[in-house]
């Protein structure tokens, strides 16, 4: 029941209006990225924990971590994860672009192919 | 350093100069269980307070000094006459809007973070605190009380329900999350308890009123306490009286001064400018702590009528409080301490800090050779929260130095 409750109402408005100092789309935008830069802060804290531990308990020393070299096979495999990544959180920027020649093809709204005149068969 | 080192080598811990580590938050019995991430989060926001202060506020003042403040004497032919028109040129500059955004942003993730820590576990918290006040009547709730339309209107400083309302019966989410995430906007200069405030009071009265041996204590706008418990400990013989019109607040709060041992306070649920349930000249001190900002104009009236008509001859009333905006006060830092008011829920912050609280003291009785004027820091542990009398820093309407506005009776 916390739980549920938490889900509906941690992030309630509070009562009164709240005033927008940029442009409203901008200021949405700025507010979810504040709250990813606060989530990669606390996964680091994390991950900065997990270190210490592992160092502390004699499995892993934080001087390896940083000395860590890839092999050839595990950097193409990062490389590739780091390729999808930016592909995935890039993905409007490679849409827009591609809009570009699209437009210029023709590409059109999803409604206006429905007011589209059928070719006489 | 690329934020990699250990913090535990001798030379980053010799030159970091921030917020202490989270963890050196002072637990109590009714605390809120946080979890590594909860605590991270705390961490971020402090941090992320810090760097608004410190990095990114000097830039809106050289954008006013060099940009915004030249392109209004341009416009305008002269130079700004109030605070609200330098606030208003500074809405039109992106140094100001942008710092602006992000300090509600930051705000508003605090409360976020603190609330869902809270929420989650809000039976759990419930239950301890039920157990800890069922039937004790040091605890004195008025559920017929209205809540004031200064309270109820806004959400003061942006928090979810203020400091009255409960998500069920006997709920004390909103008092947890106040209680356990205020270190986040403070950058931990409350202290270990949140009490800064409190034991600064304490330290005053120690140097400036030794002979006062107090017997009976009022902290009005008490909240949960978290500034009255070290007046109790400072003076264990005296009976002291907090009172707030949120009922979550007290119960909390008298939960939470019972797990931490602090038996000689009562909590009691009334709206200050009412207090007659109380006899005239019945207490040596009345205090209110951060809180007359966040009265109504009215209510401010009446509250001091009534800590005239409630204090014993020789008793002293004493308000810890933001400094007011002086006539040699830049018009610049008089806008910037105004933003809580148009931006954080502090709709009478503003005018609180124009008025001559002298005139409204004497209106309220007080004779003006017993008025008291001072200035206090927090009191804090130096050697883990940062000491707002050594800091340089200035984080308008936010740093814990605040100005003594009181008087004899």
């Amino acid at each position: 029941m916390s739980v549920a409750l938490a889900l509906e109402t941690a992030s309630a408005k509070p009562a009164g209006k709240r005033p927008y100092f940029l442009n409203p789309e901008v200021e949405r935008v700025l507010a979810i990225t504040m709250a990813a830069v606060q989530e990669l802060a606390v996964a680091r804290e994390r991950i900065d924990t997990l270190e210490r531990l592992l160092e502390a308990k004699g499995v892993v020393a934080r001087d390896e971590i940083e000395h860590f070299a890839p092999t050839p096979g595990q950097s193409a495999e990062r490389g590739l994860w780091l390729q999808e990544y930016l592909t995935r959180v890039l993905r409007i920027v490679q849409q827009e672009g591609e809009a570009i020649g699209a437009n210029a093809a023709g590409d059109v709204y999803s409604e206006e192919v429905a007011l589209e005149a059928e070719p006489a068969s | 350093m690329d934020g990699s080192v250990d913090l535990g080598a001798s030379a980053p811990a010799a030159v970091y100069d921030g917020p202490p580590d989270y963890r050196a938050v002072g637990r109590h019995g009714v605390f809120p269980d946080t979890s590594h991430d909860e605590i991270a989060r705390l961490n971020f926001l402090a941090q992320m307070n810090r760097h608004l202060s410190t990095r990114v506020m000097p830039h809106v003042k050289t954008a006013w000094d060099r940009r915004a403040g030249p392109k209004f004497e341009k416009d305008h032919g002269r130079a700004p006459k109030d605070r609200h028109e330098v606030r208003k040129a500074l809405l039109g500059d992106p140094a100001f809007t942008t710092w602006s955004a992000l300090r509600r942003m930051t705000m508003e993730q605090r409360q976020q973070a603190g609330r869902w820590t809270c929420v989650r576990q809000a039976e759990a918290m419930a239950a301890r605190t039920d157990a800890l006040t069922r039937g004790d009547n040091r605890l004195s709730l008025d559920p017929a009380l209205p809540i004031p339309r200064y309270i109820s209107a806004v959400d003061h400083h942006c928090m979810p329900g203020s400091y009255h309302a409960e998500l069920f019966s006997g709920d004390v989410s909103g008092a947890a999350s106040y209680d356990h995430a205020i270190f986040a906007t403070t950058g931990g200069m409350l202290g270990r308890y949140s009490d800064g405030g409190g034991q600064a009071v304490v330290k005053w009265l120690r140097d400036h009123r030794p002979d006062l041996k107090p017997k009976r204590i009022l902290d009005l706008g008490a909240a949960l306490g978290h500034n009255t418990l070290p007046i109790a400990q400072a003076f264990p013989d005296a009976e002291v009286v907090a009172v707030d019109v949120g009922a979550p607040m007290l119960r909390y709060g008298l939960a939470r001064a019972k797990s931490m041992g602090v038996d000689n306070v009562s909590f009691i649920q009334a709206d200050g400018s009412d207090l007659s349930m109380f006899a005239d000249a019945s207490f040596d001190c009345v205090l209110t702590i951060m809180f007359l900002h966040e009265l109504s104009h009215g209510s401010m009236r009446a509250i001091f009528k009534e800590s005239h008509r409630l204090l014993r001859p020789g008793g002293v009333v004493m308000h810890i409080e933001q400094p007011q905006y002086a006539a040699g006060m830049p018009l610049f830092e008089q806008a910037m301490r105004d933003w809580d008011a148009f931006y954080n829920n502090e709709p009478f912050w503003s005018a609180l800090h124009e008025i001559d609280l002298d005139a409204a003291l004497i209106a309220a009785g007080f004779s003006r050779e017993n008025l008291i004027h001072g200035a206090v820091t927090a009191v804090v542990d130096k050697d883990v929260f940062p000491d707002a009398a050594d800091d340089e820093g200035e984080d308008y309407g936010r740093k814990a130095a605040w100005h003594v506005i009181g008087a004899a009776r």
